[in-house]
């Protein structure tokens, strides 16, 4: 195992952060945390990066032990904070020599395995970071991250604020990274980004909802979906929630999502009751769940 | 090594390009030292003075018109008996008033000797030390004058008496409290500053998780600006010798190592306030508050620790700057060594090492 | 149709030197329209939406928000338009309540009006038990929906919500959503600027800008149908890779 997590929890004066979080990653898999702000991802990146001591529980990163053997783990594991953490006044080129020496390396000597994305901001290197745009500055940090050749690497929020271009390159970049066997660790609140990791797990107000297979995942919801709409959303949304076999409704992007309590809707009687509430153009159609849904789902 | 020496470059790029810092670092001190000198050394000029002549013979008048005619003092009244003097100073209508005794010549050629008293007002000290300095040089010159071709020599005694604050000393050497304020503002406030900066971009968690030792992170930042204050230090002393005509009557070689100390010392200040402190703002607000004004206000460098109350003064010993002010007072003006300074610089070498050791137990491995 | 248009933006431009932050955009806004305002970080959206909220002088060009000239009556803007942000919404050291009667008094409502709106407010979003808490101390999405309440306190036209559902959890977000979508039906226009493209989809329109210029101006589902694609996330990518 590459990381392993044993019944972790961390608290702040009277705030859990972490509660009982438990979870194993194998060498050379890409796991992803999944959970909006305050859910507790920065906290266990800490714990694992040796940064804060966990209150209980215990957690090894490349079979050493996050306590015992802290020095190992700091001169073995590559940490992106969240907020690309760069000396804004460095240049590109300056802030990444300063990582390499600092790690004991150069630039040369692992260019190998930085090539990939340097090259893209290499024709900036003169440039200061600060002056950077979000997706050339997330790249900059990722090759910080990785100059001293880490066997795993923890993301902390790598795409939050890049725009959706930057985004893609860099799940694609992550891919790349782990043909190279190296272990990640990735936290997003992006609910569509789960899809692109080998195992995620879901957590919410310091728990993990659920550990498994993106495609995996989306099993666990109970019911069928059904992608609702009308001629004004918040009209169908009032009249869904008084419609007496409704179990949920959420707004999800152009629909509404809508479970029944029943196995199987009826499809008449309920296009009926909207058009009763003086809704019109109405659409009702099965659709896919979605690890969103999901997320909702168990965090009810 | 290759790793420290990395760092300090990456911390001169820092300080090099932020121009805010190389402000603070190379135009305060020399405006400061600018504005204190030329602030505490101002000449005076046509300052009002009345005369109370008990005499009224040609040595007075002659004495009175030297002083009147002098570019420094005008002649604003004549007072005719004792009462008026305090009036005249309440009104604030003149800063001095000069009381020539009974038969003052005759005194002068009988007895060879006389008196004239000067009284000035103190209710602003460094004024009144001038005016009195002044005074007292004019008379000097006076005396020498009339001293030339005559065998034994007659005396004008002045007495001095300063109403209102009857304990004044003089806090006339500036250079040592610029000096001091300098060093300490430069060092502890700008490294704490920069560790807190770190810390608020979140490359700190960087570093920590780096193979770097703490000690190495924090000498990393503290080297720079011992290098730094160092030429602070450098030029002042320049400035106060060249500009200022400063003495510097000891060691030079002793000058440097005590500053060296005292920088050291502001600087384990500086590592201090910067792991207590999470933000800049915070660092910088603890710096100016507990340091800097305790450094203007307590060691003594505008107020004579001396005149302070009590418990005030107790304070002051615990405050580094009042030691160093001493030191430096002492090898740059009576131009002593060690020996005689062995004891402050035991006192500021006892503060930093504790300082260092508290730094070193606070400083976080971690986060928390 | 003019008078249904509560924004009206014609060529606006904003030069910053050399630099075109905002590079001529021209769009209008319904009345109760949800309007998405997308583009990545960097792309003019915050200084256009400067523009429009009255706090920023355009270059060039024109704009009316809520009948009111962005040049000439920049304070009228002000008093007939809410705004809410992500980085700043209510102060943290205060209560709810005193937040509620802070924002109320800028805004110049009388105190019978804002004891009568918080009453409301309690009511509508159950702050029955939070009500004279620390705002400091609630969860971000408590923070969120009080105070996009609190931008709608003094009735405005339009709503500017900057980038505001950013990091809450996903049912939470719906919550804002459908307080989003109540506003709407109830005759308040919302502009919504985001980075995130799933949040266009929740919008009637959305204009899309990069580098400066509105790129692409329709409902989500035509924007996803010209572009054979099935989310906005895709309809972004292709906009982008066109563009280079």
């Amino acid at each position: 195992m590459s990381i392993s997590v044993k019944n972790i929890s961390k608290s702040f004066k009277d705030v859990t952060a972490v509660n009982d979080v438990s979870f194993e990653v194998k060498e050379g898999e890409l796991f992803g945390l999944i959970g909006p702000d305050g859910a507790g991802k920065t906290t266990i990146f800490r714990i694992l990066t040796t940064l804060l001591f966990a209150d209980k529980g215990t957690a090894t990163v490349a079979n050493f032990d996050v306590i015992e053997d802290y020095k190992e783990i700091r001169n073995n594991v590559g940490y992106m904070p969240g907020r690309f953490s760069l000396y804004q006044d460095l240049t590109v080129e300056e802030n990444l020599t300063f990582f390499a020496t600092i790690f004991g390396t150069t630039i040369e000597e692992n260019y190998d395995l930085i090539k990939d994305i340097y090259i893209q901001i290499e024709p900036f290197k003169k440039r200061r970071a600060g002056q950077l745009s979000g997706g050339m500055k997330q790249k900059l940090a990722l090759s910080c991250a990785l100059i001293h050749k880490p066997k795993v690497l923890f993301l902390d929020e790598p795409t939050t604020g890049v725009d959706p271009v930057s985004r893609k390159e860099f799940w694609e970049m992550l891919k790349r990274l782990q043909k190279k066997g190296i272990t990640i660790l990735v936290s997003t609140p992006y609910m569509d980004e789960a899809a692109l990791c080998d195992r995620i797990a879901l957590i919410q107000d310091g728990k993990i909802l659920q550990i498994d297979d993106p495609k995996e995942i989306v099993k666990h919801f109970p019911t069928t979906i059904y992608d609702i709409k009308a001629d004004n959303i918040y009209k169908l949304l009032v009249a869904l929630k008084e419609y007496k076999h409704s179990y949920s409704v959420y707004p999800f992007g152009e629909f509404v999502h809508y479970t029944d309590k029943r196995d199987a809707i009826d499809t008449k009687e309920l296009t009926l009751f909207l058009k009763d509430k003086g809704l019109n153009n109405i659409i009702i159609q099965p659709t896919e769940t979605t690890i969103e849904d999901t997320f909702m789902e168990l965090a009810k | 090594m290759k790793r420290f020496a990395g760092f300090i470059r990456k911390e001169f790029y820092h300080i090099f390009r932020d121009t805010r810092s190389l402000f603070i670092l190379f135009g305060m001190p020399i405006a400061q030292v600018l504005l204190f000198g030329f602030a505490i050394t101002n000449e005076i000029n046509n300052v009002d003075v009345a005369f109370f002549d008990k005499s009224k013979d040609a040595t007075t008048q002659e004495i009175i018109n030297k002083i009147s005619a002098s570019k420094y003092f005008t002649n604003k009244q004549m007072i005719t008996n004792d009462a008026e003097i305090e009036p005249v100073f309440q009104k604030g209508s003149v800063k001095a008033v000069l009381v020539f005794e009974k038969d003052f010549s005759e005194k002068l050629t009988k007895e060879n000797k006389t008196y004239v008293q000067i009284i000035t007002d103190a209710t602003d000290p460094n004024t009144s030390n001038t005016i009195n300095s002044y005074l007292n040089s004019i008379l000097q010159n006076y005396q020498l004058e009339i001293n030339k071709d005559i065998k034994a020599p007659f005396q004008i005694n002045s007495e001095t008496r300063n109403v209102y604050n009857p304990e004044l000393k003089s806090v006339f050497t500036f250079v040592p409290g610029v000096m001091t304020v300098i060093l300490m503002l430069v060092s502890a406030m700008m490294t704490s500053i920069s560790i807190t900066r770190e810390k608020e971009l979140g490359t700190m968690e960087i570093l920590l998780v780096s193979p770097l030792k703490p000690f190495q992170v924090i000498l990393g930042k503290v080297f720079p600006y011992i290098f730094l204050s160092v030429i602070n230090a450098i030029v002042i002393v320049l400035m106060s010798i060249f500009i200022f005509k400063m003495p510097v009557e000891g060691s030079l070689f002793l000058l440097g190592f005590e500053s060296v100390l005292f920088i050291i010392n502001a600087l384990s200040l500086g590592i201090l306030i910067s792991t207590i402190s999470s933000t800049q703002q915070t660092a910088m607000m603890i710096s100016l508050m507990g340091l800097m004004l305790p450094v203007i206000l307590l060691s003594g460098f505008i107020f004579p620790i001396a005149s302070m109350a009590s418990p005030l003064q107790v304070i002051s010993h615990i405050i580094p700057a009042k030691w160093f002010i001493i030191i430096i007072k002492a090898i740059m003006l009576k131009g002593v060594g060690l020996s005689f300074i062995w004891k402050e610089t035991l006192i500021i070498l006892s503060m930093t090492l504790f300082f260092i050791i508290v730094s070193i137990k606070k400083y976080k491995i971690r986060l928390e | 149709m003019t008078d249904t248009n509560v924004i009206q933006v014609e060529n606006l431009t904003k030069k910053f030197g050399d630099f075109v932050a905002v590079n001529a955009i021209t769009f209008e806004v319904k009345k109760g329209e949800i309007f998405g305002f997308l583009g990545a970080n960097g792309a003019g959206k915050t200084t256009a939406m400067k523009m429009l909220i009255g706090i920023s002088k355009p270059t060039s060009g024109n704009a009316k928000v809520a009948g009111f000239d962005v040049f000439t009556n920049s304070e009228d803007i002000k008093k007939n338009i809410g705004y809410m942000s992500q980085k700043f919404a209510l102060y943290d050291d205060l209560t709810v309540k005193e937040n509620i009667t802070f924002f109320g008094g800028i805004y110049g409502l009388s105190r019978k009006k804002i004891e009568e709106k918080r009453q409301l407010l309690v009511e509508e979003l159950g702050l029955q038990n939070i009500v004279n808490e620390l705002v400091g101390s609630l969860p971000l999405g408590w923070k969120q929906k009080i105070s996009f309440s609190v931008a709608l306190l003094h009735e405005p036209k339009i709503v500017f919500l900057d980038e505001p559902t950013g990091g809450v959890d996903p049912i939470t977000r719906r919550q804002f959503w459908e307080m989003i979508y109540k506003a709407s039906n109830n005759g308040t226009t919302v502009f919504v600027t985001t980075h995130y493209m799933d949040e266009a989809e929740y919008c009637d329109r959305v204009s899309i800008m990069v580098e400066g210029r509105i790129e692409a101006l329709d409902t989500p589902k035509k924007l996803k149908e010209q572009f054979k694609v099935n989310s906005m996330n895709d309809v972004f990518l292709k906009l982008a890779r066109n563009i280079e």
